[in-house]
């Protein structure tokens, strides 16, 4: 009997006397007999919490690549920073773990008005005016991203540079199925777009990487060229550590900037929750997907917060909803907030520098190896590909066995051969330094390859 | 035995709930404060212009905050102080679940072996983490009844959506072209925003004066360009779909899925299997049944499980049992594709697994009895105020009604709803489902006290004196709470959803 529930043998007998039945079985009496249950769940009986843990210990030891055991250098969309005590213990607040949406403002002016510094920052980062309250991830950001450019130019064709990560264009594809959308792929040259490769006429969306998952940095002014030609929706998906320094989504001229908000506060946790980030120009905003928050003032004409434009969403609209969104990623959306505030507008711009400075290095240094090629001559930012003298898995496997996590297989993450790489898929790996990686971290990484490489 | 029972706690009680505006990090913000620190790394500090050219680089500084690490925390304390929460008191919110979190699953998750582990790590690596999310996948499919499941979808209604690609992959497997999907007219808005963008129309289902479908209207709906049916079951009502099995043959019958919206799941746990209700294809809704705390409106997790003629279409790639105790991911032979960036939000999945090994099937059963029987008492016990919109043994929740407040005082639902907030109370559920009058809809989830169940009926029938009394009052209210009502046509009409929005009065 170890669980959670309060009531006593004594209180069950007398609630059941209050409603003049006879047992808890009475309550489901009206169930068709022939679908209940007979024999209850073919599932173990309950076990204590520290029987459950030693369970857990057995899964945690089998996790060989945890960070604390393992040195990261495994980015693509995931990455290992720092994130300090206080936000932590910040975001881990039981009033903001454990409260619901936002649907009685009275007494959500804390996640509310938490959401709304949230906003600020997505806005202030993306350089777009109209943030939301937060999606479910990158992926899913961009699905929404195609779906407003459907809405807004009411077409079909989605151009989407295979710069782009391939798990967000995989989620794409698998999304167009139900919507129509025609996803068209654009190949890479060199690590960087071939816009003129693709027709782009009809298209409803453009869409472009910054920088795009193999790292390289593009100049984003052809894509937007070509999207203003043909009238439809200039998508961006950007790191949002690198807009810290590097131009906004909004200065290259996006209509739409969507990113992975993982970075800011959520630890690595094996792929989720993370946070879906998105923003827009003003004059999409009645398409926009989910919750937003607004400021407006209550009875006593006293400033508060409260969900807004709700006639956008599923449960008013229902099949005409601009999304299906209901629930998305509200405590990745508070932490963010928290984190940005930690790091403030320096620690920001101190942690993006650093990733660069880390990375640089590091492939300066390993350029110097046999076995090691660029994989493009552009230049990058905080993470880059490489070409391997030997298969990438093969290398990381190897590598793990220094306690290196060495970096993602561009084949194993592209499921296969892709647009986006020239040749061999498999030799090809993706490498991220984030500010926690020390020099002696990263010579030792150089060590390890070069051993890797020659065995 | 005394049947009625002392009342038990309340939020009410509770010493903190901020009155004043907190200002925001950005008034907060003090030019060349700072907060962060960072590691020592003894990289080449070399200057950003040497390593990225000068046209990517942002001429301006973006700004975020300049506050201290002391302002940051009372920041944020002070926000949370202005937050109701489960762990502050009774969420009663109809068709939530707003159960006690464990602290427990909260401690799982925060394990550096499951958190700091890398999602693109490769498998012979992260054998834990696949291992996890197998056994979840076997345990959710034996509370289900179904064959397999997908983990990836973030929350319901991504599950809703990745149900219905599955429901449009297997029809065009079958070279069958399908357009319409039936949805009955309680059901949560979700249902009819995901049946769009799963490229299909809906098609309303009346519900019949007993709040359960209409199985003839249903039947005249039926036809061979129906792809299937979304069902919650309980319903949104809180009853549950005494006809299921007649609804599931007519749905088979003409080729039609049948789709369970796993919303209500906690009321049918040990006791009734929607895979042994005929149902093809189940979401389930981990932030409600399994406990994961909702995080003020996320992160959820939204598992899909088929019955075995679906399981080829299911989204990959998946954690799969490949040998003895060895795990890989592998793609369904007919997979639809990825619905997550990575594997779906896993430190929530791992959160349900901690919460259903320590229930047990028989805990689980006890979940669900516990719950329909705590709905049921507060049901009866509320009848003289809030009179049940159908009248009759409910699930886990109970639909009631305002009319006859509104009749006699002019006292809406969703005043009583505001003042129940002045009473330390979180609001139920108010105006859903839409056929019914003036609903709120209460569920009180199996972790309340009868003590609390006590304390709420008790602040419910102050209400309803009130009503009697000073039915202005509850106009007005709530007044205790940090803000009072808010205007929320001008927050609509003037947006200001960002700090540098335009501000004119």
């Amino acid at each position: 009997m170890a669980d959670y529930l309060p009531h006593t043998d004594d209180d069950v007998q007398s609630m059941l006397a209050f409603l003049g039945i006879e047992s808890l079985d009475d309550l489901f009496a009206h169930i068709p007999q022939a679908i209940r249950l007979a024999n209850g769940l073919d599932l173990a009986d309950g076990m204590s919490e520290p029987d459950v843990a030693a369970i857990f210990a057995g899964y945690t030891s089998a996790n060989k690549a945890k960070a604390t055991a393992m040195t990261c250098f495994a980015g693509g969309g995931a990455y290992d920073h720092e994130v300090p005590a206080v936000v932590k213990m910040l975001s881990n607040r039981s009033e903001f773990v454990t409260a619901y949406t936002p649907y009685q403002p009275e007494v959500a002016q804390g996640v509310l008005q938490a959401i709304f510094e949230y906003q600020t920052l997505v806005a202030r980062l993306s350089g777009l005016a109209i943030p939301n309250a937060s999606l479910y991830d990158a992926a899913t950001a961009l699905v929404e991203a195609l779906n407003m450019a459907s809405g807004a130019t009411g077409r079909q064709k989605m151009v989407v540079s295979s710069g782009v990560h391939p798990h967000w264009r995989a989620v794409a594809r698998t999304f167009a199925r139900g919507t129509g959308h025609q996803i068209v792929e654009v190949p890479l040259r060199d690590g960087v777009t071939d816009w003129a490769s693709i027709d782009v006429t009809d298209a409803a969306a453009v869409v472009a990487a910054y920088p795009n998952y193999l790292g390289v940095l593009e100049d984003l002014s052809e894509a937007k060229g070509l999207a203003t030609a043909c009238d439809a929706l200039f998508v961006v998906g950007a790191d949002p550590v690198a807009a810290g320094v590097l131009k906004t989504a909004g200065q290259w001229g996006a209509d739409v900037f969507v990113g992975e908000g993982q970075a800011f506060g959520t630890p690595l946790s094996f792929g989720g929750p993370y946070l879906g980030l998105f923003a827009c120009t003003q004059a999409q905003v009645r398409r926009l997907p989910g919750r937003i928050v607004g400021e407006t003032v209550d009875s006593s004409d006293r400033r508060a917060f409260v969900t807004t434009l709700r006639a956008r969403e599923q449960d008013i609209r229902r099949e005409k909803a601009t999304s299906n969104v209901c629930t998305n990623q509200t405590l990745m959306a508070v932490t963010a907030a928290i984190q940005l505030g930690w790091l403030g507008t320096f620690g920001l711009r101190e942690v993006a520098t650093r990733c660069a400075q880390g990375a640089h290095y590091l492939f300066d240094e390993l350029l110097a190896l046999d076995g090691v090629e660029a994989l493009s001559t552009q230049p990058f930012f905080r993470e880059f590909a490489v070409r391997l003298a030997k298969p990438a898995d093969q290398v990381i496997a190897a590598m793990a066995e220094s306690n290196v996590l060495a970096g993602l297989s561009v084949g194993a993450l592209c499921a296969g051969a892709d647009p986006s790489v020239d040749g061999n898929v498999d030799d090809v790996l993706l490498v991220t330094v984030t500010e926690r990686r020390t020099k002696d971290e990263i010579d030792h990484y150089v060590n390890v390859l070069r051993e890797a490489l020659t065995r | 035995m005394n049947s009625v029972p002392q009342p038990g706690g309340r939020a009410a009680s509770a010493p903190l709930m901020g009155h004043e505006t907190e200002p925001t990090l950005f008034e907060m913000s003090v030019a060349n404060r700072s907060a962060y620190q960072l590691r020592t790394t003894g990289v080449p500090a070399s200057a950003l212009s040497e390593l990225v050219p000068a046209a990517h680089l942002n001429t301006e500084i973006v700004p975020v905050a300049e506050v201290s690490e002391r302002d940051l925390v009372a920041h944020f304390t002070r926000l949370s102080h202005r937050q109701f929460s489960v762990d502050l008191g009774m969420y009663p919110l109809g068709s939530c679940t707003m159960k006690y979190n464990p602290k427990f699953c909260d401690a799982i998750a925060s394990d550096p072996g499951l958190n700091a582990v890398h999602p693109g790590a490769p498998a012979s690596l992260s054998q834990g983490w696949l291992e996890i999310l197998v056994t979840l996948e076997e345990k959710l499919c034996a509370v289900t009844g179904m064959s397999a499941a997908t983990l990836q979808p973030a929350a319901g209604a991504a599950g809703e959506l990745t149900g219905l690609l599955l429901m449009r992959a297997y029809h065009e497997s079958n070279g069958d072209d399908r357009r319409r999907v039936l949805i009955p007219d309680s059901a949560h808005g979700t249902n009819p925003a995901s049946v769009t963008l799963g490229g299909y129309e809906v098609t309303t289902v009346p519900s019949n004066d007993r709040g359960l479908v209409d199985l003839e209207a249903l039947k005249g709906a039926l036809g061979s360009d129906v792809a299937g049916i979304m069902l919650t079951n309980p319903n949104t009502v809180g009853l549950f779909e005494e006809e299921i099995t007649g609804i599931a043959k007519a749905v088979h019958d003409v080729g039609g899925l049948l789709y369970y919206d796993g919303a209500n799941l906690n009321a049918i746990l040990g006791a009734v299997r929607p895979g042994d209700m005929g149902f093809d294809i189940v979401h389930m809704n981990l932030h409600k049944t399994f406990a994961t705390p909702h995080g003020g409106g996320g992160p959820g997790a939204g598992p899909v499980a088929v019955a075995a003629h679906l399981v080829d279409f299911l989204p990959g790639p998946k954690a799969t049992r490949v040998g003895d105790g060895y795990f890989n991911w592998v793609a369904p032979s007919r997979s639809i594709g990825r619905v997550h960036g990575w594997h779906g939000n896993a430190l929530v999945l791992a959160r349900a697994l901690a919460y259903i090994d320590v229930h047990g099937g028989d805990g689980l059963t006890r979940v669900a009895q516990h719950a329909v029987l705590n709905a049921n008492w507060l049901r009866h016990r509320l009848r003289a105020i809030l009179p049940a919109a159908y009248d009759r043994v409910c699930m886990h929740e109970c639909t009631l009604t305002a009319t006859p407040l509104k009749n006699k005082y002019g006292v809406r639902g969703l005043d009583v709803a505001k003042a129940l907030l002045e009473e330390g109370f979180h609001s139920p559920t108010v105006y859903f489902p839409l056929i019914v009058e003036e609903a709120l809809m209460f569920e009180p989830t199996e972790t309340e006290s009868v003590q609390t169940l006590e304390s709420l009926a008790q602040a419910l029938e102050r209400i309803a004196q009130r009503a009697k009394d000073d039915p202005d009052s509850l106009r007005r209210a709530p007044q205790s709470t940090p803000v009072s009502r808010v205007d929320e046509a001008r927050a609509a009409r003037q947006l200001i959803a960002t700090a540098d929005s335009a501000r004119s009065s």
